[in-house]
């Protein structure tokens, strides 16, 4: 059986198509200058900047970690241009009747038109390509409920103050080697703000979409959901099929005021390389929320695609009774490797947050589950509860779990259960004397043991991550 | 329907079936008796395809078709029908889940539409009340924490839908009290209906008195010892399986 779990995996992405499309791309390298050359193409403010080039001498002077349980060759960061745009969005389109034609064609290659009577009712779309963002629909609908939602390029002009106020408040610039470079060159990226009391009346998703070669992407994303406020975003990523490793470096950030929401969704299905680990993305991000009193923030993630995984959305419980959650599918194929899980970090009384990480293992790759649970003295009557379960299928590939739990408060609770499971030949052998080919049994048991976090997405994209995970484990029994 | 010839089928080093023949007609139902060991289960997993369980020699056809020279799922397909003995879970996925995927797998496969929700819905609940399992396991993970008798009743709910044309139940009263081998055997013979065949893999005598078997069939090392009528499963509940040895030199 096991033979044909392998032949069951060799992949097929999709996404991996390249667009024609006439790009203004900078020439290789980073340096101060190709900073100010950014800054200067967007027209940010001066201290903008000066927060870039503050943040790119941070950098310098930093290591690249490498303790996390992923092997890739070091990246040359003098061989990546930092800036990709197509050509024509220089002119900045004002409609979509504007826009390159070949690009929207592109999203709706990936399933994604960018016409809003096509769109899926109720979620407007930010469409990234490259470094700048194509298109963000109904804003007008938006902005009579009073939200923001643009690109971050375009909110450092007409909102410079708010972006001032909360940008780099959760991930500082220096956070860590990443984050570092994200601060110093990032293009674009969703800015969303939320007002007082506002029920975001829609479902804000921005699809990123990688497409030049020898490009990095380093986009920036900022939330901000004002008191008592609630809005649910969700992320999506495409990338070419290219023999090179690219590498994407992204910053999300998201600020959760007393008794705000931010449901926040991932279905990541980035160049994941070929069989044998050839080209695909470094998928290199560092996502963190903060709660201030009774917010709730829930990170829900799916994720299929990168060569490499090196991520861990976490949330600050920082006022008291707020709510931190994690769910997580991570899918890992061929040589992908994958570290990723979440930090949970309680502050505030009372604080609650849920782990729930499913990791499934296939092919010859790693797969690791790393989460940090920490109790802060003034947790007083904090919880948590951690869920971490694997599934390997096949016997070449491997499921890791690195927990890390501190705990400074002794009324804190801390709940930690792992499993691991295998794909057993008697439950592929039951699917398949009920006439089920092998690649649907596989499916199928692999999506039951993602129920739990398949709940978490928004209706739309729950069927969608299912799907997602069908291709991705297209022949991986036969 | 079925014909086996001279069938030698091992298992990793250990040949265990031993020169099998069987021939079964649309309607019959055998019963397979024997002592443990003698290859009772085996031979319901060498014609369903189950990996590891490797055909040396002989033949088996269904219909006219080589069933050997199928995948499981084809003969899935085709109509084999397997009740495990020990049936695994599978978490998360709900038996309603599991038996829509695999009803239309095998109607697409015989050229028939998918059937509607409704349709299926309709079919779900029949299956379920005549195994007398409650409506809400149509909703719980696939024999995801089911007792043993659930678990054998969910078998026979699976067989009901399926509407094989072999249906091979290994040992579906083991583990059983009488009232679940009463409702498993009502279950089953509501499916004979004069074109379904059965072969039914048993230890006990037990069973065949609530499933009237056409012809009973004695396994021994391998290969079927002796044929015969009800009759013959009533002689091997009076003396046991102990004749056997001492007629071939076997161990029972």
């Amino acid at each position: 059986m096991s033979e044909q779990i392998d032949q069951a995996l060799a992949r097929k992405y999709d996404a991996g198509f390249v667009s024609e499309i006439e790009s203004e791309t900078f020439p290789i390298g980073l340096d101060e200058d190709v900073i100010a050359r950014l800054s200067a193409i967007k027209g940010e403010p001066e201290w903008m900047l000066e927060w870039r080039l503050k943040a790119y001498r941070t950098w310098l002077k930093m290591d690249e970690p490498d303790w996390a349980h992923v092997d890739y060759p070091k990246v040359d960061y003098q061989s990546i241009s930092y800036y990709s745009a197509p050509k024509s969005m220089s002119d900045k389109p004002q409609s979509l009747e504007e826009v390159d034609p070949e690009l929207l064609r592109t999203y709706e290659k990936l399933g994604i038109p960018l016409h809003e009577q096509e769109m899926l009712a109720g979620v407007a779309v930010d469409a990234v390509f490259d470094s700048v963002s194509v298109v963000t629909t109904f804003r007008e609908k938006l902005e009579e409920a009073g939200v923001i939602f643009c690109p971050i390029s375009e909110a450092l002009h007409k909102y410079p103050e708010l972006v001032k106020k909360y940008l780099g408040t959760v991930v500082p610039r220096g956070d860590n080697f990443f984050a570092a470079l994200n601060s110093a060159v990032f293009t674009d990226g969703s800015f969303v703000y939320i007002p007082k009391g506002v029920r975001c009346p829609m479902e804000l998703s921005t699809y990123f979409r990688i497409n030049e070669q020898n490009t990095g992407q380093f986009e920036r994303t900022l939330i901000v959901a004002e008191e008592g406020s609630h809005v649910s975003y969700l992320e999506g990523c495409t990338a070419p099929q290219r023999d090179e490793n690219q590498l994407h470096a992204a910053v999300v950030e998201l600020v959760a005021l007393d008794d705000a929401e931010i449901k926040y969704s991932t279905v990541q299905n980035w160049y994941p390389g070929d069989e044998d680990g050839k080209g695909g993305i470094y998928n290199f991000v560092t996502k963190r929320g903060l709660c201030e009193k009774n917010a709730k923030i829930s990170w829900t993630q799916v994720e299929t695609g990168s060569a490499v995984t090196w991520k861990y959305p976490s949330c600050i419980l920082k006022g008291d009774n707020s709510v931190g959650e994690f769910y997580s599918v991570a899918l890992t194929r061929g040589r992908q490797q994958a570290d990723t899980g979440t930090k949970m970090i309680h502050l505030g009384k009372n604080t609650k947050s849920t782990i729930i990480s499913k990791g499934i293992s296939a092919g010859r790759s790693d797969n690791a589950y790393r989460g940090l649970v920490r109790m802060g003295p003034g947790a007083e009557g904090a919880r948590n509860f951690t869920e971490c379960d694997s599934l390997l299928i096949g016997d070449q590939c491997g499921a890791h779990t690195f927990p890390y739990i501190e705990s400074s408060n002794p009324t804190a609770i801390v709940e930690h259960e792992a499993t691991t499971s295998k794909v057993s030949d008697d439950q592929l052998f039951l699917c398949r004397q009920r006439g089920l080919d092998p690649e649907k049994a596989v499916s199928m048991i692999v999506n039951g043991f993602c129920k739990e976090v398949f709940r978490e997405l928004p209706m739309e994209f729950a069927v969608e991550a299912g799907k997602l995970l069908e291709i991705s484990l297209e022949g991986s029994v036969g | 329907m079925l014909s086996i010839n001279d069938l030698h089928a091992r298992v990793e080093d250990t040949t265990i079936l031993k020169g099998l023949d069987l021939e079964i007609k649309p309607g019959e139902v055998h019963a397979i008796m024997g002592p443990n060991g003698a290859g009772k289960s085996t031979l319901g997993y060498v014609l369903s395809g189950r990996d590891g369980y490797e055909v040396e020699s002989g033949s088996v056809e269904m219909n006219g078709k080589d069933l050997l020279d199928m995948e499981v799922e084809e003969r899935a397909q085709a109509g084999i029908f397997l009740a495990f003995q020990y049936p695994v879970e599978i978490p998360g996925v709900s038996n309603m889940e599991f038996m829509k995927e695999s009803v239309n797998a095998i109607r697409e496969a015989r050229g028939e539409n998918a059937l509607s929700s409704a349709e299926f819905l309709k079919k779900a609940k029949d299956a379920c009340k005549q195994v007398e399992l409650p409506l809400d396991f149509l909703k719980r993970g696939v024999n995801e924490g089911f007792s043993g008798g659930e678990k054998k009743r969910n078998e026979i709910m699976q067989l009901i839908m399926l509407e094989p044309k072999l249906a091979i139940l290994d040992e579906s009263d083991s583990g059983l009290d009488v009232d679940a081998l009463q409702v498993v055997a009502k279950g089953v013979n509501s499916q004979r209906d004069g074109e379904r065949s059965f072969i039914v893999v048993t230890h006990y005598q037990r069973l065949l008195d609530y499933i009237q078997p056409d012809y009973v069939h004695i396994i021994s090392n391998g290969k079927i010892v002796k044929s015969g009528g009800p009759e013959l499963a009533k002689e091997v509940e009076a003396s046991g399986y102990a004749w056997l040895a001492e007629a071939e030199g076997v161990d029972a």
